[in-house]
C-alpha cells in the first residue's frame, strides 16, 4: 500500500509537469520558475538543517566503536575504527564518507534450524548503495555539460569514460545502466524481503521511484525520444546564467525530467536524504575515542552549580543521617547531652 | 552553536560546490551559440530538419551497420524522390561541406564527441 502511494505521488508528478507545461504560461512556471524556486529551498532549509543539528549539544564522547580501544600498551588500537586522535577521526571519516565503511559491516541475522540464530556478512546493501551514489555523483557532474560554456575539462573527461565503450549512436553511458540497476535493486530490497519492507515507509519508497522516474525520463530523451539538446542546453545555460529562454523544441518529456529533479531538490532538505549532511555529524563517526585522556566538560552544564561530593553531602545532611539510623563516614561531634544519643548509632554496621 | 570552526566552512564549500554552475557563468565568457552553417547547393536534407536536429547520429549508424555489416546499398532515396549516396563523406558532407562550420558547431557546444573520425579520415581544413 505504502509503495502504491509513493508510486502513485510519482506518476501524479509527471502527470502534472507533462500537462502543466502544455498549457499557457506552463513552460516557463516548470522552465523557469519552479527550478529557481526548488533551488533556493534546497540551499537555504539545507543550510537550515545543519544549523539546527549544530544547535544541539552532544554531550560526551559516544565509544560506539567497530574495534580496539586505546588501552593498555601490549594490546594493539585499531586505529581507523575507534581512533584516538583527531587524525584518525579524520581518516575514519574519509572511509565513512567516500566508501560507506559503517554499511560494509553490515550484517544479516539468520535462524536456523534448532533454533538457532546466526549471523553473516551482507555486502550487497553496500555494493549497491556505493554504486547508486558514485553513478549518481557522475551523471550529476556529466550533466554540467548542460551548465556551462566553456565546458571544463573534467567533464570532457568524464564524458568520454563515461562512453568509453562505444555503444551505439549517441554513445551508451555506463552509470546510466548501473544508476537505474542499482536504485532498482534498492527498491526490490525493500519489496522481497519481509523484514526490510515491514519497516518501510512512504518516505522510503518516495525518493526510489523519484530516482527512477528522473532516470527513466534521462535515458528516454537520450537513447528512445531524443530530444534536440541544444535548445535544452540554451534553457539549462540560462537558468545558470540568469537569462534562461525556452525553444519551441523543448518538449513535454523534459519537463517531466526538470520537474521531477525540481522535486527532488525541494524535498531534499526535509527528507532522509539529508543524510549527505548528516554523515558529517555523526557522533559516533566524528569523535575521537579518548575520554581516558581528555576531561569533556558537559556543554550544558550550569556554572553555578558547583560539584558536590560525598562528604560534602555527608557535611549537610549528617543530623539527619544519624538521626536516621543510616551509617555515617564522620560521626557528630560530641554535644553536651552525648551520653543521651550513645546507644542509638549503630557505628559498626 | 557547536564546533562552529567545522560546520560553517563545510555550508560554504557545500553552498559553493552546488552553486559552481553559477559562478563559473559569472568568471567565464560564454562563446556564441552554435550557428551550423547552411548548405549552398540544396534546400532538403535526407530527412525532416527536427528528426535530423535530434537522430541524424541514429541514420548515420544505420547507414554504416547496413553498408559495412550486411552490405547493403549506398544509394538513398528521399521522400521526394532525390537520390543521395548514403555516406558520411561522400553524402552528407557533399552539401555539409565542413566539419569545422558545422558538425563541431552544436558538437563542441553540448560536448559531443562523436567517433566518426576514428575511422575516416578527417578532412583537412585550413581555416
Amino acid at each position: 500500500m505504502k509503495v502504491l502511494q509513493a508510486l502513485g505521488i510519482v506518476l501524479a508528478l509527471m502527470l502534472v509537469a507533462y500537462v502543466g507545461a502544455a498549457l499557457p504560461g506552463g513552460r516557463t512556471l516548470f522552465g523557469v520558475v519552479l527550478p529557481y524556486l526548488a533551488f533556493a529551498i534546497f540551499i537555504i532549509f539545507f543550510i537550515a538543517k545543519v544549523m539546527d543539528w549544530a544547535k544541539s549539544p552532544v554531550p560526551f564522547r559516544i565509544p560506539t566503536t567497530g574495534g580496539q580501544a586505546n588501552s593498555l600498551p601490549w594490546i594493539k588500537q585499531n586505529k581507523l575504527d575507534c581512533p584516538s586522535t583527531t587524525l584518525g577521526v579524520i581518516g575514519r571519516m574519509l572511509l565513512e564518507v567516500f566508501l560507506f565503511r559503517s554499511l560494509f559491516r553490515n550484517t544479516q541475522a539468520e535462524v536456523h534450524e534448532g533454533p538457532k540464530l546466526a549471523y553473516g556478512s551482507s555486502k550487497f546493501l553496500w555494493l549497491f548503495g556505493i554504486l547508486f551514489h558514485y553513478s549518481f555523483l557522475t551523471v550529476a557532474l556529466r550533466h554540467l555539460r548542460l551548465f556551462t560554456d566553456p565546458i571544463p575539462a573534467f567533464v570532457h573527461a568524464l564524458e568520454f569514460g563515461d562512453g568509453f565503450m562505444q555503444v551505439g549512436a549517441p554513445v551508451l553511458y555506463q552509470t546510466d545502466l548501473v544508476f537505474m540497476a542499482a536504485v532498482t535493486f534498492l527498491l526490490l530490497r525493500r519489496l522481497v524481503l519481509p523484514n526490510i519492507r515491514y519497516i518501510s515507509l512512504v518516505a522510503d519508497y518516495f525518493p526510489l521511484f523519484l530516482l527512477l522516474g528522473i532516470g527513466t525520463t534521462g535515458i528516454l530523451m537520450r537513447y528512445v525520444l531524443r530530444v534536440d539538446v541544444v535548445s535544452i542546453k540554451m534553457l539549462t545555460h540560462g537558468l545558470v546564467t540568469f537569462n534562461p529562454f525556452i525553444a519551441e523544441s523543448v518538449t513535454g518529456i523534459f519537463f517531466v525530467h526538470l520537474f521531477l529533479i525540481t522535486v527532488l531538490l525541494a524535498y531534499f532538505p526535509f527528507s532522509k536524504l539529508m543524510h549527505a549532511g548528516g554523515v558529517f555529524l555523526s557522533p559516533t563517526r566524528n569523535m575521537a575515542n579518548n575520554s581516558r585522556m581528555v576531561r569533556h566538560i558537559n556543554p550544558w552544564n550550569d556554572p553555578s552549580i558547583k560539584p558536590h561530593s560525598y562528604a560534602g553531602y555527608e557535611d549537610d545532611f549528617r543530623e539527619f543521617m544519624v538521626e536516621a539510623g543510616l551509617p555515617v563516614d564522620k560521626e557528630l561531634p560530641p554535644k553536651e547531652e552525648a551520653p543521651a544519643a550513645e546507644g542509638d548509632a549503630p557505628a559498626e554496621s | 552553536m557547536y564546533d562552529k570552526g567545522k560546520i560553517i566552512p563545510g555550508l560554504i564549500v557545500f553552498v559553493g560546490l552546488v552553486t559552481f554552475p553559477i559562478w563559473y557563468g559569472l568568471a567565464t565568457t560564454a562563446g556564441p551559440l552554435p550557428n551550423p552553417e547552411k548548405p549552398t547547393n540544396a534546400k532538403e536534407c535526407v530527412e525532416p530538419v527536427e528528426f535530423m536536429r535530434s537522430s541524424h547520429m541514429v541514420l548515420l549508424n544505420e547507414w554504416r551497420d547496413n553498408i559495412v555489416r550486411s552490405g547493403g546499398t549506398r544509394k538513398g532515396t528521399t521522400a521526394d524522390g532525390t537520390e543521395y549516396v548514403r555516406s558520411l563523406q561522400k553524402g552528407c558532407m557533399n552539401c555539409h561541406t565542413s566539419k569545422k562550420k558545422f558538425c563541431d558547431e552544436c558538437h563542441t557546444y553540448a560536448a559531443v564527441n562523436p567517433y566518426c573520425w576514428d575511422c575516416h579520415i578527417q578532412p583537412k581544413e585550413t581555416n
